[in-house]
């Protein structure tokens, strides 16, 4: 493919100020309250990019990923997919180019099933091939992802953790996908094995061209893994830009707060302070203003009544504007 | 280093608060006998914080189970020594047992909702706590219930005093239980896997107040994790648990600076460190899986996984001095140690 071809190629994945929200309650006696669980969010992914997703469990990382997968419809806003929006494409036909990894391996497989029909499922729903012509590309699949043969006539129940997830991702990738949602993919699996993992999935990444949304709390697995970075608090990205931008200069205050948080395995750096009070605050109940000012270190007044905008960092070259790096934070003071 | 003085403050550094030789757990299971624990060694000095780390089923919650006498009735538990200053823990009898617990040592476990009753108010909790071991009127336990409500962090404590365990947030329930924890002043905490439920900004909050605690009140804790970036941070030394064996321990700064066992080397170089490891490149990860642990595991356990191995690795090895207080369960320890035989950068993180 020419590299005029490439620049032209739309997004791999596109949201346009997409929300979700939940009605929570309600009944005779008690009015509903209605939850935000995801707010306002657009986020562009540009093609055989790592797009990592960093939050505190609550934030809206997994509602945004379901939206993605169609698996719940979005209150408003639209998802593009390659440029076309999703939002009346049959699940069938999305199913093809966007597939999940998730967390944890132990539920996400049935139990009943032998890996081979596991693995195969997609190809039969989608009629694709013979009965024979699925199974060698089962075995294919498995090959790549690091399982033996034999694999295909077990059940999950007789692999491991790692084996598990390998599987998932066998199944994801079978249909040749162009984007996955990994929601999570290493946090159940021990240190050992997830190294093992995160080298398969960058492995495959370079092999099948990939775009992936890789979701996770862990900082130091997203920076090795993600191109970009968004931050979300409370359902709304605060901060996004590349890994460079976002691990050595972060701006806004609740990204600093978790970068500070991560604990790497420096022996006498003890732990450290980072002030941020309690946990979020009830997100029925968001606070007014920017979200962030009551834990936030460097509030001011106007932070309690006027919300920040995600806007582009005014320094950011034209250059990097062109080519979608350009950096956006959602702070007053930033 | 607060290792030092905290060891220091001790009244009779001769004799170590706990003191474990050669633990054995086995369990009765479908297919046979699980040896979950394999003859570990290990002790606690007073005040100081031992870090127990391992991967999934390597035996580090068997063993801080055996020590808190909370087995499953199943469990067959044998050592050569098991003391919690001066007390044999191996023929205590259950009445002295309960006495024990709660009152000199308590645990904290790693999802606090289940470890709370949820029919009960939490100053409700609190003060069974204390209640059960002191001859303390209520308004003492009530009191004291309060003073630690603030003393870990929680506002409004009184208010929370009234709450049952739902009410609050998971970072809120975990400082509760350090705080049911401490009610009796304990000798020693035992934290199996404390913060792996939280956020990681709930999480530097809550370890940053566990080190401070236990500093103020000199209480000896093992903390039981798999995250080596919290073992870094918070340990004073360190025990690192393979398939149900302890395979090397050694002062924070030594394991991390100078790994001796291959197991730990491995371990250390396959979890991506910020300007350490490059963006996207390939991690070192240990190939191969954890033998099972249901039949007898000959030689040594590692062997299947490790570089090193040779006809040697056949025959189990002992657990040899490297340097000072370093311990390594490795035929090579002393090659391994040696920063001239390794890539010294590979190792150094």
């Amino acid at each position: 493919m020419s590299s005029v071809a490439h620049h032209l190629d739309p997004l791999a994945l596109e949201l346009c100020a997409l929300s979700k929200t939940f009605k929570l309650g309600g009944g005779m006696l008690h009015k509903s309250r209605t939850l935000k669980a995801v707010n306002d969010v657009s986020l562009r992914v540009p093609r055989g990019q790592v797009m990592g997703l960093v939050g505190e469990s609550g934030c809206g990382k997994s509602t945004l990923a379901k939206m993605l997968l169609g698996l719940t419809p979005p209150s408003a806003g639209d998802v593009l997919i390659n440029g076309k929006a999703i939002v009346n494409a049959n699940q069938k036909a999305l199913a093809r180019h966007i597939q999940p990894i998730f967390q944890d391996p132990y539920s996400s497989l049935n139990p009943r099933q032998r890996i081979a029909q596991i693995v195969g499922l997609p190809l039969r729903i989608h009629g694709i091939g013979t009965s024979k012509e699925q199974a060698v590309k089962v075995e294919e699949m498995l090959d790549m992802v690091g399982l033996p043969k034999r694999a295909a006539q077990q059940y999950p129940g007789q692999m491991s953790g790692g084996q598990r997830q390998r599987v998932a991702i066998a199944r994801a990738l079978i249909m040749r996908p162009d984007l996955v949602i990994c929601d999570e993919p290493t946090s159940a699996l021990d240190v050992s094995v997830q190294a093992q993992i995160l080298n398969l999935l960058l492995d495959l990444k370079d092999e099948f061209g990939l775009t992936y949304l890789f979701i996770s709390h862990d900082l130091a697995v997203v920076e090795h893994l993600a191109d970009r970075l968004a931050v979300m608090y409370l359902g709304q990205i605060v901060e996004e830009g590349t890994r460079e931008q976002i691990f050595t200069a972060p701006r806004h205050p609740y990204t600093q707060a978790l970068l500070a948080s991560a604990l790497t395995p420096e022996p006498g750096l003890g732990v450290p302070d980072i002030g941020l009070g309690a946990g979020q605050p009830d997100p029925t109940q968001p606070p007014s203003g920017c979200a962030f000012h009551p834990r936030c270190p460097v509030a001011q007044p106007t932070c309690s009544q006027q919300a920040p905008t995600l806007s582009a960092i005014a320094q950011t070259s034209d250059q990097a504007t062109r080519q979608g790096n350009q950096a956006r934070v959602a702070c007053h003071f930033a | 280093m607060s290792n030092q003085s905290s060891v220091e403050r001790s009244t009779a550094p001769a004799s170590p608060l706990l003191s474990v030789k050669q633990l054995r757990v086995d369990l009765p299971v479908a297919k046979g006998t699980l040896h979950a624990v394999r003859g570990i060694d290990f002790h606690v000095e007073r005040g100081e914080m031992l870090c127990l780390v391992g991967e999934s089923g390597c035996g580090k919650s068997m063993t801080s189970l055996a020590l808190m006498g909370l087995l499953p009735r199943k469990a067959q538990i044998n050592a050569d020594c098991l003391n919690f200053d001066g007390v044999d823990l191996l023929t205590v009898s259950e009445h002295e047992r309960s006495n024990l617990r709660g009152a000199r040592m308590a645990m904290i476990f790693q999802e606090p909702m289940t470890a709370l009753n949820p029919a009960y108010t939490l100053g409700n909790q609190l003060c069974e706590a204390l209640r059960r071991h002191q001859l303390v009127s209520r308004k003492a336990a009530h009191d004291r219930a309060l003073y630690l409500l603030k003393r870990v962090g929680i506002s409004a404590a009184e208010e929370r005093m009234r709450q049952y365990p739902h009410q609050l947030s998971g970072g809120l329930r975990q400082r509760v239980m350090i705080a049911m924890a401490l009610m009796c002043e304990p000798d020693l905490i035992i934290a199996d896997e404390p913060t792996t439920a939280l956020d990681v900004t709930i999480q530097a909050q809550i370890l940053h107040l566990l080190r401070d605690l236990q500093q103020e009140f000199g209480t000896a804790v093992i903390f039981i994790t798999h995250d080596l970036g919290v073992v870094a941070r918070i340990a004073d030394r360190v025990a690192v648990m393979y398939a149900g064996e302890v395979i090397e321990t050694a002062s924070a700064q030594a394991l991390f600076h100078a790994p001796s066992h291959p197991y730990t080397q491995g371990l250390l170089r396959c979890i991506p460190t910020p300007s350490k490891t490059l963006p996207g490149s390939r991690l070192q990860a240990i190939p191969g899986v954890v033998p099972s642990l249901v039949d007898k595991v000959e030689g040594c356990a590692f062997c299947n996984r490790c570089d090193h191995a040779d006809e040697r690795c056949y025959s189990t090895p002992p657990l040899q001095t490297v340097a000072d207080r370093h311990l390594s369960r490795c035929h090579f320890a002393h090659q391994l140690a040696n920063p001239a035989t390794i890539n010294a950068q590979e190792v150094t993180l």
